[in-house]
């Protein structure tokens, strides 16, 4: 019987070790994408066989890198960006939940406004962006709403069908204690919908930072969209290249961090 | 006066393409304490009527009347409990049975200890802080009952409450069903379609007719079989002769239907 067990655990250790060279082997391979990207880039750069003027070089990209750490510019400007992409896409996800309850408890609203949610879910929101700015006055209120504008009607269309596709007997069984229709959403519909609602934000982070860079981009004062415009117009792309990298951290670490917040909150 | 009269139930389903007559006729009467089946195939509009008794359902034409006063205005005097337990999986046990008192504002301190005392009576101790997926198929459905008897309603609609179950438990649940109804005085209506679970649990039978559902017959099932427990009903030797009939009448209809 013992025997037995010993030959199951061994196997099983046999196991366990596959797993972990088939891992190794996978990040090995990952870090040598990394490391033959970024020398090669370099390479390339140095040796002139790209132009070092409009591609820069990983080396000087650190440089800039620090420089910037150094004179503070680099952190208020990221600063800058990260409140309006935090705000945006909370306040993205927010508004649609909120228009996606008006929905659900009045259908003859959502039978009104189903065109109309069908044209603005269409269009372009970032087209929007100098009508926001005018409006709005360039500047964080103008930035947050195009970071906002961007996710909320999709945010509505998702959640509200969420909420539609509840078990009606759940539903059911809240009429026949007497429930209204606002009990019966607060009771059943947004606790069931909540997966759909935290999965909504992470779609949303993405979103907003399209929103949010393409409003800095037209504001052109602050943040990491004005330094690429910024960049881009003094020919320095060096610069452009920093604020990509520095977005594209960024923006993973957000991803993972709302990722992080739904396991969280689905595994109770 | 009986208990319950429903008269003259007709019911037209609408939609764009057609309308569908779902009942036709139904008048029947229950009276306190009783327990009746409503039995036949599917299609024959059997959770249509339970709806409608319950006022979750307008009906085209008729009156349903629960003690003389229609039932619309009977709040919280009518419990419906379903095919499936549907608890909230993301409440404890103690906030599924408790749902029912906090939406018609009746939740006391009085209130709450009866209810969870209830849940001690059907045989579930130490299990309201768990969640519903913590529990087997039949337990979930003992609180599925609890939470229906919380707000402690006269009447008692049984959609179906065992068709989801395994056949040993589902025997179980009939007995404890049975039991607690008899012990707190309530009126209950089952939906099914099985037979033996009609005549094991029931006073009396309506078997209805499909397309549209009508009564077509009505078992009183003799004194013998009401008294005993479903389970010794089922054994019982009046039992296979009933069975024997109204399986017959079952037949008849499908043929007819041919």
């Amino acid at each position: 019987m013992s025997l037995k067990k010993n030959k199951l655990k061994q196997l099983h250790q046999t196991y366990l070790h596959s797993l972990k060279i088939e891992m190794r082997w996978v990040r090995f391979y990952q870090a040598v994408i990394f490391i033959v990207f970024f020398s090669s880039w370099e390479l390339a750069s140095q040796k002139q066989w790209i132009d070092p003027l409009i591609f820069s070089s990983p080396s000087k990209i650190w440089q800039l890198f620090l420089d910037k750490l150094h004179d503070g510019s680099l952190l208020t400007n990221l600063g800058v960006t990260l409140t309006e992409t935090v705000f945006g896409f909370i306040l993205g996800t927010l508004l649609g939940t909120i228009l996606a309850t008006i929905l659900w408890l009045s259908p003859f609203i959502s039978k009104i406004l189903d065109p109309y949610l069908v044209v603005l879910n269409a269009m372009p929101k970032v087209a929007l962006g100098p009508i926001l700015i005018v409006a709005l006055s360039p500047g964080y209120p103008s930035i947050i709403a195009m970071g906002a504008i961007i996710s909320v009607i999709i945010t509505t269309i998702v959640v509200y069908t969420s909420f539609k596709e509840v078990d009606p007997n759940y539903l059911k069984v809240l009429q026949t204690f007497g429930a209204t229709r606002l009990q019966c959403f607060k009771e059943a519909i947004l606790p069931a919908s909540f997966p759909t609602i935290i999965s909504t934000l992470k779609v949303n982070v993405g979103l907003s930072w399209v929103g949010v860079i393409v409003g800095e981009f037209l504001v052109s004062s602050r943040g990491l969209g004005y330094m690429i415009i910024y960049g881009f117009q003094v020919f320095n792309f060096t610069l452009v290249f920093l604020s990509l990298l520095v977005i594209a951290v960024i923006a993973t670490i957000m991803y993972q961090l709302v990722e992080l917040l739904e396991k969280k909150l689905i595994k109770e | 006066m009986s208990f319950l009269q429903v008269q003259n139930i007709h019911h037209t389903y609408f939609t764009k393409a057609s309308a569908t007559t779902a009942l036709s006729d139904i008048s029947l009467t229950v009276e306190e304490g009783e327990f009746v089946s409503l039995l036949g195939p599917s299609g024959c509009g059997k959770t249509t009527l339970l709806s409608i008794i319950s006022s979750l359902l307008k009906p085209t034409e008729g009156t349903v009347l629960l003690e003389n006063k229609p039932v619309t205005t009977a709040k919280n005097q009518i419990g419906y409990m379903l095919q499936q337990d549907y608890l909230f999986p993301w409440k404890t046990i103690e906030e599924n049975i408790l749902i029912g008192l906090k939406l018609s504002r009746q939740l006391t301190p009085k209130t709450k200890a009866a209810t969870l005392n209830l849940l001690n009576q059907i045989g579930l101790s130490e299990v309201e802080k768990q969640l519903p997926r913590q529990l087997s198929g039949g337990m979930r459905q003992r609180v599925a009952l609890v939470r229906t008897l919380a707000t402690e309603p006269k009447l008692l609609m049984l959609d179906e409450p065992f068709s989801a179950l395994d056949y040993q438990t589902k025997l179980k649940l009939e007995d404890l069903v049975s039991k607690i109804l008899t012990d707190f005085g309530k009126t209950a209506i089952l939906v099914t379609h099985d037979i033996g679970e009609a005549i094991a649990m029931s006073d009396r039978v309506f078997l209805l007719s499909p397309s549209p559902g009508r009564i077509y017959k009505t078992f009183t099932m003799p004194e013998e079989l009401r008294k005993a427990s479903p389970f010794e009903a089922r054994n019982h030797e009046l039992f296979q002769s009933i069975f024997q009939t109204i399986w017959k009448e079952l037949e008849s209809l499908e043929s007819e239907k041919e």
